[in-house]
């Protein structure tokens, strides 16, 4: 275990500062190219910045899958066969509550990355054990309502607008504990293998993937659940 | 237990699916054993499957395209001879098998074919110019490959187990939901699509992150050869368009495994919205194809005219306008179906603005060579085949873009032959012609020339000669996936065709002599310099074949033409850049992760498509116990020590001085 205190140490504050890898992109660095950053005359970037940026073209690409959904949905909206509308079967109160789950669940998969930047053990496992069981309150919400929904009669094939509720909302479920899945294996690997470099770029990449979802939610709440509830 | 698996899935009853696939059996158990009697498994275990070298697992995109090329190639000649003597009556091809052939044969030439031809060029060209020594994710890049070889697969064993998608090669909704096509053809084609589509996003985010993060010290963006920067374009428009493809086709997954309701005619589903869909995805895909076909010729029109690229940055500027606008003009395939006018006028006029991109670049390749010293080698007679031939392609799209001439031409022959015109004279032309200029690179010896430029005449021939008569045919009406033929007429020109189809096996022939006077004749033929073509960018200054990593010391680029300057510096000093002081270098190590998980996700699709849960259930655990374990290795990547990097770049130096040395006496540079 590190011997930094948490939360975040000074130390790992500057040695975020004197990282050069960072040094590129933070505001108050030096301005002038620095090698290997990848820009212009400096050579190749690092691996972490290299998997960094590369995850982040994955979730770019998700996103656009989410679009896709988000598009059918529209288009679909409407075309209710006569079963039940949006109006009917949004549940304010309790997607509120998975809303809150997930935000914070955001929230404390950060404090898990700052611990994990003061190379601190303990408290990046206690933070993302928060963060799974937070992310298991919602998708158990979340599946909850389908069953509940489902009980009514109201199931994907009953209509297109059902087909394009079950497959967004669903779409983003499943996000979530395939998240789940890759977080219990992160912890895996932190607790045994400790700190090493891939172990913390891949912990980059999950935390990445976790707020994507979590951005990726705030629009479906406002989209499906918001507007339907004023629909 | 084996869902809806059961033996009258075998084609016991028709003879030529069943012959064929006994042929295609026998042929590959013979390849097998020829591997276990000769001993070879190690050795392609150890330097092809599982080597993570950017530059194998390119040489295999290119083997597994060109395997397919052929698969689809068979198709075509039966489709060929099948309207040619099906008039006034039935031929020799049933409505259902015809229908399985012209759809397999576009989703194999395109998504199997194609796109593994130009993704291999992509792989095995963008880091040797970028004067790296891998890609960003060399594992990944392994598993991309074998992820589309899957797909591949999958296709293929719907020849012998069960049948193919009957429904064209873009499954339109709703003929494509189980109320229409209830049979495994279409779930074939929705897991053979979903697994290599997976394997191409990953190229493209590792082609992007390669070319935007790994540039050798010096190479900015506007020192990138034309290749590179296509490359990226056309990496970028993966990432941007292939995870429509995804979604869509889930969509229709779930219509069709569990009821859902996205394109059916029933219960509000919209069919209108597979077309926009699948387009918005289908037509930046053709750009996916061309772009980096665009980068071929760029660089072959200069070098084999001795210039620099005319306008250099109006090429990138091009590049870069073809790539945003081809993703504003999908609508331009359904004209018909009902948008109004307005909408079609805008897709129409948007359609043909991307004439003028493409426009800018044939001017460019046509002023690259005007005052060049033109040497007409293989590479160069495709590329001079393929202006002319995408010009009238490109010609007849815009006609196409035109909405009322389309009302008339939409889905005729005249459409089939405008995208044969593009397709093959701009994509296959380029691989061919990209073949023909780096396979040096990667075997250390040249193609033969004679046999080369045999192939191209009769290829060029061939295709004016096939498709000619097509365009005149979807003049005179006649409509396209036509299983038998009532109009007299037409019997001309479709017999006229399968001339040119003759005419083309004759240049396909050509193809393999060419490869195996070249094999047999290598030592004649052997590239010593490593640099065949007095090439102008960074893959020519490494040794032929090239090292697996590539670069002794990283290049450091001074301007445009990084190579060029380089070899002009030496000439004009008679001497090589002193030598650096060599260091050793990082190499990643190889994985047979890839294969892995191509396996089981064979396995897994192969399971879906029959419905045999647990197995699948199985494959999905497998695959998930894989990533955890290969996920837990320590060690990634292993050191080359400087005794072969020096071993290597003596080799290499001793060539050029060599080359010096003839320079001087007066021989002048290779041609
Ligand atoms: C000058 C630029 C181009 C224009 C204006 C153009 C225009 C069109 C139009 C309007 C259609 C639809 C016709 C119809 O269905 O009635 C079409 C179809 C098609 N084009 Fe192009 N095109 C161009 C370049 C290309 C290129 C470069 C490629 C491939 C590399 C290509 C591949 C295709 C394919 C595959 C189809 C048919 C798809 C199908 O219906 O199955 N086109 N093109
Ligand atoms: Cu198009």
């Amino acid at each position: 275990m590190s011997d930094l205190p948490f939360p975040i140490a000074r130390e790992a504050v500057l040695r975020r500062r004197a990282d050069p890898d960072l040094a590129g992109h933070d505001p108050h660095g030096p301005k002038e190219a620095v090698p290997g950053t990848g820009h212009g005359d400096s050579g190749p970037a690092s691996k972490r910045i290299i998997v960094g940026y590369g995850f982040w073209i994955f979730l770019l690409s998700d996103i656009i899958v989410f679009s896709c959904f988000f598009a059918a949905y529209a288009v679909l909206q409407g075309s209710t066969a006569g079963g039940p509308t949006i109006k009917d079967i949004v549940d304010l109160p309790r997607t509120a509550i998975e809303t809150g789950a997930l935000l914070l669940s955001s929230f404390t998969c950060g404090l898990s990355y700052a611990a994990t930047n003061a190379r601190n053990k303990l408290w990046t496992q206690v933070f993302l054990g928060i963060t799974a069981i937070l992310g298991l309150i919602f998708v158990g919400l979340e599946l909850q309502e389908f069953i509940e929904l489902a009980g009514r009669g109201a199931t994907p094939q009953r209509s297109a607008f059902l087909t394009g509720f079950y497959a967004l909302v669903g779409c983003h479920g499943l996000h979530v504990s395939v998240g789940g899945l890759w977080l219990a294996t992160m912890m895996a690997q932190v607790q045994l293998k400790g700190f090493r470099h891939e172990i913390i770029h891949r912990l980059i990449c999950f935390n990445l993937f976790w707020h994507a979802l979590d951005i990726v939610w705030v629009g479906v709440f406002s989209v499906v659940y918001l507007m339907g509830a004023a629909a | 237990m084996f869902g809806k698996l059961d033996w009258s899935a075998i084609p016991f009853n028709q003879p030529i699916p069943l012959i064929t696939s006994v042929i295609l059996i026998l042929g590959i158990l013979g390849v097998l054993g020829l591997i276990t009697v000769k001993k070879w498994w190690g050795y392609l275990w150890r330097e092809w499957i599982t080597s993570v070298d950017h530059k194998r697992i390119g040489v295999m995109y290119m083997l597994l395209g060109v395997v397919m090329l052929i698969r689809g190639f068979a198709d075509a000649i039966m489709m060929r001879t099948q309207q040619a003597v099906a008039i006034h009556s039935a031929g020799y091809l049933e409505p259902e098998h015809y229908n399985q052939i012209f759809s397999a044969h576009g989703t194999i030439m395109i998504l199997f074919g194609a796109m593994p031809l130009v993704i291999g060029l992509m792989n095995f060209v963008a880091p040797l110019q970028l004067g790296v020594r891998d890609v960003a994710f060399p594992t990944f890049n392994s598993v991309g490959f074998w992820l589309t070889a899957s797909g591949a697969l999958l296709v293929n064993i719907s020849l012998f187990v069960g049948e193919f998608s009957r429904v064209g090669w873009l499954p339109y909704a709703p003929l494509s939901e189980t109320t229409y096509s209830p049979g495994v053809g279409v779930d074939y084609y929705l897991w053979a699509v979903q697994i290599s589509g997976v394997g191409t996003l990953i190229t493209g985010i590792n082609m992007v992150t390669t070319v935007l993060k790994m540039r050798c010290p010096g190479m900015t963006y506007l020192r990138m050869p034309v290749f590179c920067w296509t490359t990226l374009a056309s990496s970028l428009l993966i990432v941007a368009v292939f995870p429509i493809l995804t979604a869509t086709l889930a969509m229709l997954t779930l219509d069709r495994y569990f009821g859902f309701h996205f394109f059916t005619n029933d219960a509000g589903g919209s069919p209108m919205m597979f077309m926009n869909l699948i387009w918005a995805w289908g037509h930046p895909e053709v750009y996916i194809l061309v772009l980096p076909a665009f980068g071929v010729f760029s660089e072959i029109f200069s070098t084999f005219s001795g210039k620099p690229l005319f306008g250099y940055r109006s090429m990138v500027a091009a590049t870069l306008f073809i790539c945003v606008v081809s993703m504003m003009v999908w609508l331009h395939h359904f004209f018909t179906m009902g948008a109004g006018a307005a909408v079609n006028t805008f897709f129409g006029i948007s359609s043909s603005v991307i004439a003028v991109g493409t426009g800018v670049k044939i001017y460019n390749w046509i002023f690259t060579m005007y005052g060049g010293r033109v040497r007409f080698e293989t590479p160069m007679l495709w590329s001079m085949g393929f202006i002319f031939t995408f010009i009238i392609g490109g010609l007849t799209g815009v006609l196409l873009a035109v909405p009322p001439a389309d009302f008339l031409t939409h889905n005729s022959m005249f459409l089939v032959a405008h995208f044969h015109n593009v397709i093959v004279g701009g994509v296959v032309f380029a691989v061919f012609a990209a073949v023909e200029y780096w396979f040096p690179k990667a075997f250390g010896f040249r193609l033969h020339a004679g046999w080369g430029k045999a192939a191209f005449w009769f290829a060029f021939i061939g295709f004016w000669v096939t498709f000619t008569p097509l365009y005149i045919l979807g003049l005179q009406g006649m409509t396209r996936r036509l299983q038998h033929i009532d109009v007299e007429a037409w019997r001309p020109m479709l017999q006229l065709s399968v001339v040119g189809v003759a005419i083309l096996i004759v240049g396909v022939i050509c193809q393999v002599i060419q490869l195996v006077v070249s094999i047999l004749q290598r030592d004649k033929l052997r590239d010593e310099t490593g640099d065949p073509w007095d090439g102008r960018s960074l893959e020519w200054a490494t040794p032929s074949p090239a090292p697996f990593f590539n670069f002794a010391v990283m290049p450091n680029v001074e301007g445009e033409e990084a190579y060029w300057g380089i070899k002009q510096r030496a000439i004009d000093t008679q001497q090589l850049a002193p030598e650096p002081d060599y260091r050793p270098v990082e190499m990643p190590l190889n994985s047979p992760v890839g294969i892995y998980t191509a396996f089981f996700s064979t396995v897994t699709g192969f399971a879906l498509i029959w419905h045999i849960w647990w197995l699948a259930g199985l494959g999905l655990f497998a695959a998930f116990i894989g990533f955890v374990v290969f996920a837990w290795r320590d060690v990634h990547e292993f050191e080359v020590p400087v005794e072969e990097l020096i071993r290597v770049e003596r080799g290499r130096r001793a060539a050029r001085d060599a080359f010096l040395e003839r320079i001087r006496q007066g021989e002048g540079a290779p041609s």
